[in-house]
Protein backbone atom coordinates (compact mmCIF):
# COMPACT_ATOMS: atom_id res chain seq x y z
CA UNK A 1 0.00 0.00 0.00
CA UNK A 2 2.57 1.69 1.07
CA UNK A 3 4.82 1.02 -1.93
CA UNK A 4 1.71 2.17 -4.49
CA UNK A 5 1.26 5.74 -2.57
CA UNK A 6 5.10 6.56 -2.74
CA UNK A 7 4.70 8.28 -6.69
CA UNK A 8 2.30 10.58 -5.63
CA UNK A 9 2.41 14.51 -6.65
CA UNK A 10 3.18 13.79 -9.99
CA UNK A 11 0.97 11.06 -11.04
CA UNK A 12 -2.26 13.32 -11.82
CA UNK A 13 0.08 15.65 -14.37
CA UNK A 14 1.57 12.30 -15.78
CA UNK A 15 -2.19 11.00 -16.11
CA UNK A 16 -3.48 13.91 -17.93
CA UNK A 17 -0.10 14.24 -19.99
CA UNK A 18 -0.82 10.78 -21.47
CA UNK A 19 -4.20 10.99 -21.95
CA UNK A 20 -3.57 14.27 -23.92
CA UNK A 21 -0.91 12.63 -26.08
CA UNK A 22 -2.94 9.99 -27.06
CA UNK A 23 -6.43 11.99 -28.18
CA UNK A 24 -4.10 14.57 -29.88
CA UNK A 25 -3.16 11.82 -31.59
CA UNK A 26 -6.31 10.70 -32.03
CA UNK A 27 -7.69 14.17 -33.53
CA UNK A 28 -5.28 13.70 -36.31
CA UNK A 29 -5.60 10.66 -36.98
CA UNK A 30 -9.02 11.54 -37.53
CA UNK A 31 -8.30 14.63 -39.74
CA UNK A 32 -6.27 13.07 -41.27
CA UNK A 33 -8.09 9.81 -42.26
CA UNK A 34 -8.25 10.78 -45.89
CA UNK A 35 -4.94 11.10 -46.34
CA UNK A 36 -4.76 6.85 -45.39
CA UNK A 37 -5.57 5.60 -48.92
CA UNK A 38 -4.60 2.57 -47.77
CA UNK A 39 -7.46 2.04 -45.35
CA UNK A 40 -9.90 1.84 -48.60
CA UNK A 41 -8.03 -1.69 -49.54
CA UNK A 42 -9.21 -3.20 -46.37
CA UNK A 43 -12.71 -1.92 -47.74
CA UNK A 44 -12.81 1.61 -45.41
CA UNK A 45 -14.41 3.70 -47.09
CA UNK A 46 -12.90 7.77 -46.52
CA UNK A 47 -15.97 9.76 -44.73
CA UNK A 48 -16.77 13.03 -43.95
CA UNK A 49 -17.31 14.77 -40.87
CA UNK A 50 -20.75 15.30 -42.04
CA UNK A 51 -21.14 11.57 -42.55
CA UNK A 52 -19.27 10.73 -39.17
CA UNK A 53 -21.07 9.50 -36.50
CA UNK A 54 -22.43 7.36 -33.81
CA UNK A 55 -20.87 6.13 -30.45
CA UNK A 56 -17.80 6.67 -32.27
CA UNK A 57 -18.73 10.56 -32.50
CA UNK A 58 -19.69 10.74 -28.99
CA UNK A 59 -16.28 8.95 -27.56
CA UNK A 60 -14.23 11.26 -30.00
CA UNK A 61 -15.87 14.90 -28.77
CA UNK A 62 -16.24 13.36 -24.85
CA UNK A 63 -12.78 12.13 -25.06
CA UNK A 64 -11.34 15.76 -27.01
CA UNK A 65 -13.53 17.85 -24.36
CA UNK A 66 -13.13 15.98 -21.24
CA UNK A 67 -8.67 16.02 -21.47
CA UNK A 68 -8.28 18.76 -23.23
CA UNK A 69 -10.35 21.19 -20.90
CA UNK A 70 -8.59 20.18 -17.66
CA UNK A 71 -5.51 21.58 -18.61
CA UNK A 72 -6.79 24.70 -19.54
CA UNK A 73 -9.65 25.02 -17.11
CA UNK A 74 -6.49 24.79 -14.63
CA UNK A 75 -5.09 27.78 -16.61
CA UNK A 76 -8.29 30.07 -16.46
CA UNK A 77 -8.35 29.15 -12.58
CA UNK A 78 -4.86 30.04 -11.96
CA UNK A 79 -5.29 32.92 -14.35
CA UNK A 80 -8.47 34.16 -12.50
CA UNK A 81 -6.83 33.59 -9.08
CA UNK A 82 -3.85 36.18 -10.73
CA UNK A 83 -2.49 39.19 -9.53
CA UNK A 84 -1.82 40.05 -12.91
CA UNK A 85 -5.17 42.63 -13.95
CA UNK A 86 -5.01 41.84 -16.84
CA UNK A 87 -4.69 38.31 -16.64
CA UNK A 88 -7.53 38.24 -14.30
CA UNK A 89 -9.42 39.74 -16.33
CA UNK A 90 -9.41 37.87 -19.44
CA UNK A 91 -9.64 34.97 -17.83
CA UNK A 92 -12.86 36.40 -15.77
CA UNK A 93 -14.37 37.17 -18.77
CA UNK A 94 -13.69 34.06 -20.84
CA UNK A 95 -15.68 31.84 -18.06
CA UNK A 96 -18.44 34.15 -17.59
CA UNK A 97 -19.08 34.24 -21.16
CA UNK A 98 -18.92 31.16 -21.76
CA UNK A 99 -21.05 29.99 -18.47
CA UNK A 100 -23.61 32.50 -19.06
CA UNK A 101 -24.22 31.02 -23.18
CA UNK A 102 -26.00 27.85 -23.58
CA UNK A 103 -23.94 24.92 -25.03
CA UNK A 104 -26.42 24.79 -27.93
CA UNK A 105 -25.35 28.34 -29.04
CA UNK A 106 -21.75 27.68 -28.58
CA UNK A 107 -22.66 24.52 -30.81
CA UNK A 108 -24.41 27.20 -33.28
CA UNK A 109 -21.79 29.49 -33.28
CA UNK A 110 -19.27 26.57 -34.34
CA UNK A 111 -21.65 25.12 -37.31
CA UNK A 112 -22.84 28.56 -38.66
CA UNK A 113 -21.28 31.83 -36.96
CA UNK A 114 -17.56 30.61 -37.35
CA UNK A 115 -17.62 30.43 -41.08
CA UNK A 116 -18.17 34.18 -41.54
CA UNK A 117 -15.17 34.82 -38.75
CA UNK A 118 -13.03 32.52 -40.80
CA UNK A 119 -10.96 33.71 -43.95
CA UNK A 120 -12.78 33.10 -47.17
CA UNK A 121 -11.98 29.38 -48.62
CA UNK A 122 -10.67 28.06 -45.04
CA UNK A 123 -11.86 24.73 -44.68
CA UNK A 124 -12.57 24.11 -40.46
CA UNK A 125 -13.72 20.06 -40.13
CA UNK A 126 -17.00 20.70 -38.62
CA UNK A 127 -15.65 18.07 -36.08
CA UNK A 128 -13.34 19.88 -35.10
CA UNK A 129 -14.84 23.16 -34.74
CA UNK A 130 -17.67 20.80 -32.30
CA UNK A 131 -14.80 19.65 -30.36
CA UNK A 132 -12.93 22.81 -29.83
CA UNK A 133 -16.69 24.58 -28.60
CA UNK A 134 -17.50 21.83 -26.02
CA UNK A 135 -13.65 21.92 -24.84
CA UNK A 136 -14.84 25.54 -24.18
CA UNK A 137 -17.60 25.15 -22.70
CA UNK A 138 -16.30 22.12 -20.19
CA UNK A 139 -13.22 24.50 -18.98
CA UNK A 140 -15.55 27.36 -18.05
CA UNK A 141 -16.82 25.11 -15.69
CA UNK A 142 -13.81 22.82 -14.77
CA UNK A 143 -11.98 26.35 -14.14
CA UNK A 144 -14.47 27.59 -11.74
CA UNK A 145 -14.39 24.22 -9.95
CA UNK A 146 -10.60 24.41 -9.25
CA UNK A 147 -10.75 27.69 -8.64
CA UNK A 148 -13.06 27.08 -5.29
CA UNK A 149 -10.64 24.09 -4.81
CA UNK A 150 -7.63 26.61 -5.08
CA UNK A 151 -9.38 28.87 -2.81
CA UNK A 152 -9.52 25.41 -0.07
CA UNK A 153 -6.02 24.85 0.06
CA UNK A 154 -4.75 26.63 3.04
CA UNK A 155 -2.84 29.08 2.77
CA UNK A 156 -0.25 28.28 5.09
CA UNK A 157 0.66 25.86 2.29
CA UNK A 158 1.71 28.34 -0.39
CA UNK A 159 3.48 29.64 2.88
CA UNK A 160 5.57 26.95 3.57
CA UNK A 161 6.67 26.67 0.13
CA UNK A 162 7.79 30.09 0.02
CA UNK A 163 9.78 29.41 3.17
CA UNK A 164 11.28 26.80 1.12
CA UNK A 165 12.40 29.52 -1.25
CA UNK A 166 10.32 27.92 -4.05
CA UNK A 167 9.09 29.76 -7.07
CA UNK A 168 5.18 30.77 -8.12
CA UNK A 169 5.09 27.92 -10.49
CA UNK A 170 6.81 25.07 -8.37
CA UNK A 171 4.69 25.97 -5.52
CA UNK A 172 1.72 25.83 -7.64
CA UNK A 173 2.69 22.51 -9.29
CA UNK A 174 4.15 20.73 -7.07
CA UNK A 175 2.05 21.95 -3.69
CA UNK A 176 -1.23 23.69 -4.46
CA UNK A 177 -2.52 21.84 -7.59
CA UNK A 178 -2.09 18.58 -6.36
CA UNK A 179 -4.31 19.24 -3.48
CA UNK A 180 -6.92 21.92 -5.44
CA UNK A 181 -7.22 18.93 -7.92
CA UNK A 182 -7.59 16.36 -5.43
CA UNK A 183 -10.29 18.20 -3.49
CA UNK A 184 -11.91 18.83 -7.02
CA UNK A 185 -12.17 15.13 -8.33
CA UNK A 186 -16.34 14.85 -7.59
CA UNK A 187 -16.89 18.16 -9.35
CA UNK A 188 -14.48 17.88 -12.20
CA UNK A 189 -15.82 14.29 -12.62
CA UNK A 190 -19.70 15.25 -12.94
CA UNK A 191 -18.47 17.91 -15.39
CA UNK A 192 -16.81 14.96 -17.55
CA UNK A 193 -19.70 12.85 -16.90
CA UNK A 194 -21.93 16.05 -18.07
CA UNK A 195 -20.10 16.77 -21.11
CA UNK A 196 -20.05 13.48 -22.13
CA UNK A 197 -24.04 12.95 -22.22
CA UNK A 198 -24.37 16.81 -23.89
CA UNK A 199 -22.57 15.82 -26.90
CA UNK A 200 -25.56 14.31 -27.94
CA UNK A 201 -26.61 17.88 -28.91
CA UNK A 202 -24.42 17.72 -31.37
CA UNK A 203 -27.54 16.07 -33.33
CA UNK A 204 -29.07 19.59 -33.10
CA UNK A 205 -26.78 21.05 -35.82
CA UNK A 206 -26.68 18.14 -38.22
CA UNK A 207 -24.31 15.67 -36.98
CA UNK A 208 -24.78 11.57 -36.00
CA UNK A 209 -24.62 11.13 -32.97
CA UNK A 210 -26.24 8.51 -31.16
CA UNK A 211 -29.29 9.89 -30.94
CA UNK A 212 -29.01 11.66 -34.47
CA UNK A 213 -28.57 8.32 -36.01
CA UNK A 214 -31.78 6.88 -33.66
CA UNK A 215 -33.95 9.03 -36.12
CA UNK A 216 -32.44 8.13 -39.36
CA UNK A 217 -32.99 4.42 -38.26
CA UNK A 218 -36.39 5.30 -37.14
CA UNK A 219 -37.76 6.91 -40.54
CA UNK A 220 -36.14 3.62 -42.25
CA UNK A 221 -39.00 1.82 -43.02
CA UNK A 222 -37.50 -1.79 -42.74
CA UNK A 223 -36.90 -0.84 -38.66
CA UNK A 224 -40.35 0.18 -37.96
CA UNK A 225 -41.85 0.00 -34.72
CA UNK A 226 -38.61 -0.43 -33.23
CA UNK A 227 -38.01 2.59 -30.91
CA UNK A 228 -37.38 0.99 -27.20
CA UNK A 229 -34.15 -1.30 -28.11
CA UNK A 230 -32.41 1.45 -30.20
CA UNK A 231 -32.84 4.48 -27.36
CA UNK A 232 -32.59 1.53 -24.79
CA UNK A 233 -28.96 0.54 -26.22
CA UNK A 234 -27.51 4.08 -26.04
CA UNK A 235 -29.30 4.57 -22.50
CA UNK A 236 -27.04 1.52 -21.74
CA UNK A 237 -24.32 2.52 -23.45
CA UNK A 238 -24.33 5.72 -21.98
CA UNK A 239 -25.00 4.73 -18.58
CA UNK A 240 -21.86 2.21 -18.71
CA UNK A 241 -19.58 4.86 -19.37
CA UNK A 242 -21.09 7.42 -16.73
CA UNK A 243 -20.90 5.13 -14.44
CA UNK A 244 -17.26 4.07 -15.18
CA UNK A 245 -16.00 7.19 -15.08
CA UNK A 246 -17.87 8.24 -11.59
CA UNK A 247 -16.31 4.46 -9.97
CA UNK A 248 -13.03 5.78 -11.27
CA UNK A 249 -13.58 9.30 -9.48
CA UNK A 250 -13.93 7.32 -6.77
CA UNK A 251 -11.32 4.78 -6.77
CA UNK A 252 -9.03 7.49 -7.46
CA UNK A 253 -10.52 9.70 -3.75
CA UNK A 254 -9.09 6.53 -1.76
CA UNK A 255 -6.12 6.32 -3.49
CA UNK A 256 -5.37 10.04 -3.03
CA UNK A 257 -6.51 9.82 0.61
CA UNK A 258 -3.08 10.24 2.63
CA UNK A 259 -4.74 11.20 5.98
CA UNK A 260 -5.49 8.53 9.19
CA UNK A 261 -6.58 5.08 7.91
CA UNK B 1 31.73 47.82 6.62
CA UNK B 2 32.94 44.32 5.13
CA UNK B 3 33.83 43.02 8.95
CA UNK B 4 30.35 43.91 9.97
CA UNK B 5 28.22 42.51 7.31
CA UNK B 6 30.30 38.72 8.26
CA UNK B 7 29.67 39.03 11.32
CA UNK B 8 25.53 40.40 10.92
CA UNK B 9 22.77 37.55 9.69
CA UNK B 10 20.18 40.05 10.20
CA UNK B 11 19.85 43.48 9.96
CA UNK B 12 16.94 45.60 10.51
CA UNK B 13 16.60 49.74 10.40
CA UNK B 14 14.12 51.78 10.58
CA UNK B 15 11.51 49.41 9.24
CA UNK B 16 7.74 50.21 9.12
CA UNK B 17 4.40 48.51 7.87
CA UNK B 18 1.15 49.47 7.13
CA UNK B 19 -1.86 46.98 6.82
CA UNK B 20 -4.26 49.43 5.14
CA UNK B 21 -4.04 52.43 7.30
CA UNK B 22 -2.90 50.35 10.15
CA UNK B 23 0.44 51.18 11.85
CA UNK B 24 1.54 47.29 12.38
CA UNK B 25 5.74 47.80 13.09
CA UNK B 26 6.58 51.03 13.94
CA UNK B 27 10.24 52.14 13.57
CA UNK B 28 11.92 48.75 14.28
CA UNK B 29 15.81 48.63 14.64
CA UNK B 30 17.45 45.34 15.29
CA UNK B 31 21.02 43.61 14.33
CA UNK B 32 21.17 39.80 14.92
CA UNK B 33 25.05 38.68 14.93
CA UNK B 34 25.44 35.94 13.49
CA UNK B 35 25.45 32.81 15.94
CA UNK B 36 22.82 34.59 18.12
CA UNK B 37 19.76 33.27 20.12
CA UNK B 38 16.88 35.45 20.13
CA UNK B 39 13.40 35.39 21.30
CA UNK B 40 10.28 37.65 20.55
CA UNK B 41 7.76 38.24 23.03
CA UNK B 42 4.95 40.38 23.35
CA UNK B 43 0.68 40.26 23.80
CA UNK B 44 -1.08 39.13 20.84
CA UNK B 45 -1.47 42.11 18.17
CA UNK B 46 2.11 43.22 18.91
CA UNK B 47 3.50 42.47 15.65
CA UNK B 48 6.06 39.83 16.45
CA UNK B 49 4.42 37.36 13.46
CA UNK B 50 4.79 40.84 10.84
CA UNK B 51 8.16 41.32 11.96
CA UNK B 52 9.52 37.87 11.65
CA UNK B 53 7.54 37.25 8.33
CA UNK B 54 9.23 40.42 7.18
CA UNK B 55 12.68 39.00 7.90
CA UNK B 56 12.10 36.62 4.56
CA UNK B 57 9.49 38.79 3.01
CA UNK B 58 6.29 36.37 3.39
CA UNK B 59 5.22 39.88 4.14
CA UNK B 60 6.05 43.38 2.26
CA UNK B 61 7.39 46.13 3.77
CA UNK B 62 6.90 50.26 3.21
CA UNK B 63 9.68 51.43 4.64
CA UNK B 64 13.01 50.98 6.33
CA UNK B 65 15.72 48.25 5.27
CA UNK B 66 15.91 44.66 5.77
CA UNK B 67 19.25 42.94 5.08
CA UNK B 68 19.90 39.35 5.38
CA UNK B 69 23.16 37.90 5.10
CA UNK B 70 24.53 40.53 3.66
CA UNK B 71 21.74 40.68 0.51
CA UNK B 72 19.24 43.71 0.86
CA UNK B 73 16.01 42.76 0.54
CA UNK B 74 14.22 44.35 -2.30
CA UNK B 75 11.28 43.32 -4.36
CA UNK B 76 13.38 41.43 -7.25
CA UNK B 77 11.60 38.18 -6.90
CA UNK B 78 15.14 36.39 -7.93
CA UNK B 79 16.30 37.90 -4.63
CA UNK B 80 13.36 37.48 -2.49
CA UNK B 81 13.63 33.35 -3.12
CA UNK B 82 17.41 33.23 -3.11
CA UNK B 83 16.54 34.68 0.50
CA UNK B 84 14.01 32.25 1.28
CA UNK B 85 16.57 29.71 0.84
CA UNK B 86 18.74 30.71 2.65
CA UNK B 87 16.10 31.50 5.37
CA UNK B 88 14.40 28.36 7.40
CA UNK B 89 11.09 29.09 8.78
CA UNK B 90 9.11 26.94 11.27
CA UNK B 91 5.06 28.15 11.64
CA UNK B 92 2.66 27.41 14.24
CA UNK B 93 0.61 25.32 12.34
CA UNK B 94 3.90 22.93 10.86
CA UNK B 95 2.97 24.02 7.12
CA UNK B 96 3.82 20.29 6.27
CA UNK B 97 2.42 19.22 2.32
CA UNK B 98 -0.34 16.55 3.36
CA UNK B 99 -0.33 15.13 0.22
CA UNK B 100 3.92 14.34 0.54
CA UNK B 101 5.41 11.38 2.63
CA UNK B 102 7.43 13.14 5.54
CA UNK B 103 11.37 12.03 3.24
CA UNK B 104 9.07 14.30 -0.02
CA UNK B 105 8.69 16.70 2.21
CA UNK B 106 12.12 16.63 2.84
CA UNK B 107 13.52 16.40 -0.31
CA UNK B 108 11.25 18.58 -2.10
CA UNK B 109 12.75 22.27 -1.84
CA UNK B 110 16.55 20.76 -1.90
CA UNK B 111 15.62 18.56 -5.40
CA UNK B 112 13.72 21.66 -7.19
CA UNK B 113 15.61 24.51 -5.54
CA UNK B 114 18.89 23.86 -4.81
CA UNK B 115 18.95 20.88 -7.85
CA UNK B 116 20.07 18.18 -5.43
CA UNK B 117 20.23 14.61 -6.93
CA UNK B 118 17.10 12.84 -5.59
CA UNK B 119 19.58 10.32 -3.77
CA UNK B 120 21.36 12.82 -2.15
CA UNK B 121 18.42 14.80 -0.96
CA UNK B 122 17.12 11.48 0.38
CA UNK B 123 20.53 11.01 2.40
CA UNK B 124 20.54 14.63 3.44
CA UNK B 125 16.70 14.35 4.37
CA UNK B 126 17.51 10.94 6.77
CA UNK B 127 20.35 12.71 8.56
CA UNK B 128 17.62 15.37 9.86
CA UNK B 129 15.22 13.01 10.01
CA UNK B 130 17.48 11.41 12.81
CA UNK B 131 18.79 14.35 14.44
CA UNK B 132 14.89 15.23 15.22
CA UNK B 133 14.37 11.44 15.59
CA UNK B 134 11.32 10.49 13.58
CA UNK B 135 13.83 8.90 10.98
CA UNK B 136 10.86 5.78 10.99
CA UNK B 137 8.55 7.95 10.17
CA UNK B 138 10.04 8.99 6.99
CA UNK B 139 7.78 7.21 4.91
CA UNK B 140 4.34 8.02 6.32
CA UNK B 141 2.30 10.96 5.79
CA UNK B 142 1.77 14.02 7.65
CA UNK B 143 -1.53 13.33 8.60
CA UNK B 144 -0.88 10.30 10.27
CA UNK B 145 1.80 11.88 12.81
CA UNK B 146 1.42 13.66 16.33
CA UNK B 147 1.66 17.67 16.77
CA UNK B 148 4.86 17.20 18.30
CA UNK B 149 6.53 15.00 15.92
CA UNK B 150 5.15 17.13 12.80
CA UNK B 151 6.23 20.08 13.75
CA UNK B 152 10.11 18.27 14.02
CA UNK B 153 9.23 17.44 10.74
CA UNK B 154 8.99 20.94 10.19
CA UNK B 155 12.66 22.29 11.69
CA UNK B 156 13.86 18.76 9.64
CA UNK B 157 12.44 19.87 6.40
CA UNK B 158 13.82 24.07 6.65
CA UNK B 159 17.29 22.35 8.07
CA UNK B 160 17.49 19.95 4.98
CA UNK B 161 17.84 23.47 3.13
CA UNK B 162 21.11 23.92 4.97
CA UNK B 163 19.86 27.47 6.49
CA UNK B 164 22.05 29.56 7.74
CA UNK B 165 19.24 31.53 9.81
CA UNK B 166 15.82 29.73 11.28
CA UNK B 167 12.80 32.16 12.15
CA UNK B 168 10.51 30.55 14.84
CA UNK B 169 6.86 31.62 15.19
CA UNK B 170 5.83 30.59 18.19
CA UNK B 171 6.72 26.54 17.06
CA UNK B 172 4.83 25.19 20.20
CA UNK B 173 2.11 27.37 20.73
CA UNK B 174 -0.51 24.68 18.74
CA UNK B 175 0.54 21.39 20.87
CA UNK B 176 -0.49 19.75 23.83
CA UNK B 177 1.50 19.93 26.74
CA UNK B 178 3.23 16.75 26.51
CA UNK B 179 4.73 17.76 23.31
CA UNK B 180 6.18 20.57 23.77
CA UNK B 181 8.83 19.18 25.32
CA UNK B 182 10.23 17.53 22.80
CA UNK B 183 9.92 20.47 20.06
CA UNK B 184 12.01 22.64 22.19
CA UNK B 185 14.36 19.64 23.10
CA UNK B 186 14.86 19.84 19.21
CA UNK B 187 15.37 23.61 18.87
CA UNK B 188 17.99 23.64 22.50
CA UNK B 189 20.24 21.09 20.24
CA UNK B 190 19.58 23.51 17.20
CA UNK B 191 20.94 26.37 19.32
CA UNK B 192 23.79 24.50 20.57
CA UNK B 193 24.68 23.75 17.15
CA UNK B 194 25.20 27.30 16.64
CA UNK B 195 22.51 28.07 14.19
CA UNK B 196 21.47 31.76 14.24
CA UNK B 197 17.63 31.77 15.83
CA UNK B 198 14.85 34.16 16.31
CA UNK B 199 12.33 32.45 17.68
CA UNK B 200 8.33 34.13 19.06
CA UNK B 201 7.90 31.94 22.17
CA UNK B 202 6.45 32.51 25.38
CA UNK B 203 8.20 29.63 26.78
CA UNK B 204 10.41 31.31 29.33
CA UNK B 205 12.58 27.92 30.22
CA UNK B 206 13.39 27.72 27.01
CA UNK B 207 14.28 31.33 26.46
CA UNK B 208 16.54 31.39 29.71
CA UNK B 209 18.10 28.35 28.45
CA UNK B 210 19.35 29.45 24.95
CA UNK B 211 18.41 33.06 24.42
CA UNK B 212 21.30 35.66 24.23
CA UNK B 213 18.53 38.57 24.32
CA UNK B 214 15.17 38.63 24.97
CA UNK B 215 13.31 40.90 22.83
CA UNK B 216 9.51 42.66 24.07
CA UNK B 217 7.06 43.71 21.30
CA UNK B 218 3.77 46.06 21.94
CA UNK B 219 1.70 48.00 19.32
CA UNK B 220 4.15 47.37 16.64
CA UNK B 221 7.34 48.68 18.61
CA UNK B 222 10.32 46.77 20.04
CA UNK B 223 9.34 48.17 23.92
CA UNK B 224 12.55 46.31 25.49
CA UNK B 225 15.49 44.69 24.86
CA UNK B 226 17.57 42.64 27.50
CA UNK B 227 20.04 39.83 28.42
CA UNK B 228 16.83 37.22 29.40
CA UNK B 229 18.53 37.04 32.86
CA UNK B 230 17.92 40.88 33.99
CA UNK B 231 14.67 41.07 30.74
CA UNK B 232 12.76 38.14 33.75
CA UNK B 233 14.46 38.65 36.58
CA UNK B 234 14.20 42.73 36.43
CA UNK B 235 12.64 44.22 33.99
CA UNK B 236 12.98 47.78 33.03
CA UNK B 237 9.47 48.55 31.26
CA UNK B 238 5.93 48.42 32.71
CA UNK B 239 4.55 46.77 29.81
CA UNK B 240 6.85 44.21 30.22
CA UNK B 241 6.59 43.65 33.64
CA UNK B 242 2.55 43.29 33.38
CA UNK B 243 3.07 41.18 30.97
CA UNK B 244 5.50 38.60 32.19
CA UNK B 245 3.15 38.62 35.89
CA UNK B 246 0.69 37.23 33.37
CA UNK B 247 2.14 34.80 31.37
CA UNK B 248 4.24 33.66 34.24
CA UNK B 249 1.43 34.07 36.55
CA UNK B 250 -0.74 31.19 35.68
N1 LIG C 1 -2.86 40.42 6.65
C1 LIG C 1 -3.20 41.35 7.55
N2 LIG C 1 -4.04 42.36 7.22
C2 LIG C 1 -4.36 43.31 8.11
N3 LIG C 1 -3.92 43.36 9.36
C3 LIG C 1 -3.07 42.39 9.76
C4 LIG C 1 -2.66 41.34 8.88
N4 LIG C 1 -1.82 40.53 9.54
C5 LIG C 1 -1.71 41.05 10.79
N5 LIG C 1 -2.45 42.16 10.92
C6 LIG C 1 -2.54 42.99 12.12
O1 LIG C 1 -1.24 43.36 12.50
C7 LIG C 1 -1.10 43.28 13.90
C8 LIG C 1 0.09 42.43 14.25
O2 LIG C 1 -0.20 41.09 13.90
P1 LIG C 1 0.80 39.91 14.22
O3 LIG C 1 0.23 38.69 13.61
O4 LIG C 1 2.16 40.31 13.81
O5 LIG C 1 0.71 39.82 15.79
P2 LIG C 1 1.43 38.81 16.75
O6 LIG C 1 2.25 39.63 17.68
O7 LIG C 1 2.13 37.76 15.99
O8 LIG C 1 0.22 38.21 17.54
P3 LIG C 1 -0.07 36.70 18.01
O9 LIG C 1 0.62 36.51 19.33
O10 LIG C 1 -1.56 36.65 18.18
O11 LIG C 1 0.43 35.78 16.94
C9 LIG C 1 -2.41 42.76 14.46
O12 LIG C 1 -3.13 43.82 15.01
C10 LIG C 1 -3.13 42.21 13.27
O13 LIG C 1 -4.51 42.44 13.38
MG1 LIG D 1 1.80 35.64 15.66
Amino acid sequence: MLAMKRTQGRPIFQRVFVVLLISTFGLLVVQNIQTFGSLQDYGLKPVTSREFGGFLLSFLIGASAITFSLPLGIALALGRTSKLPFLRGASTTFIEFIRGVPLITLLFIASTLLNIFLPPGSNFDIVMRVVIMVTLFASAYIAEIIRGALSAVPTGQAEGAASLGLNYWQTQRLIILPQALKISIPGIVSTFIAVFKDTTLVSIIGLLDPLGLANNIRADSAWTGIVWEIYGFAALIFFIFCFAMSQYSMWLERQLKTDHH
Amino acid sequence: MKKTSEETAIHIDGLNKWYGAYHALRDINLTVARGERIVVCGPSGSGKSTMIRCINALEAHQEGEITVDGTVLSSDLKNIDTIRSEVGMCFQHFNLFPHLTILENCTLAPIWVRKIPKAEADATAMHFLEKVKIPDQAHKYPGQLSGGQQQRVAIARSLCMKPRIMLFDEPTSALDPEMIKEVLDTMVALAEDGMTMICVTHEMGFARQVADRAIFMDQGQIVEENTPELFFENPENERTKLFLSQILGH
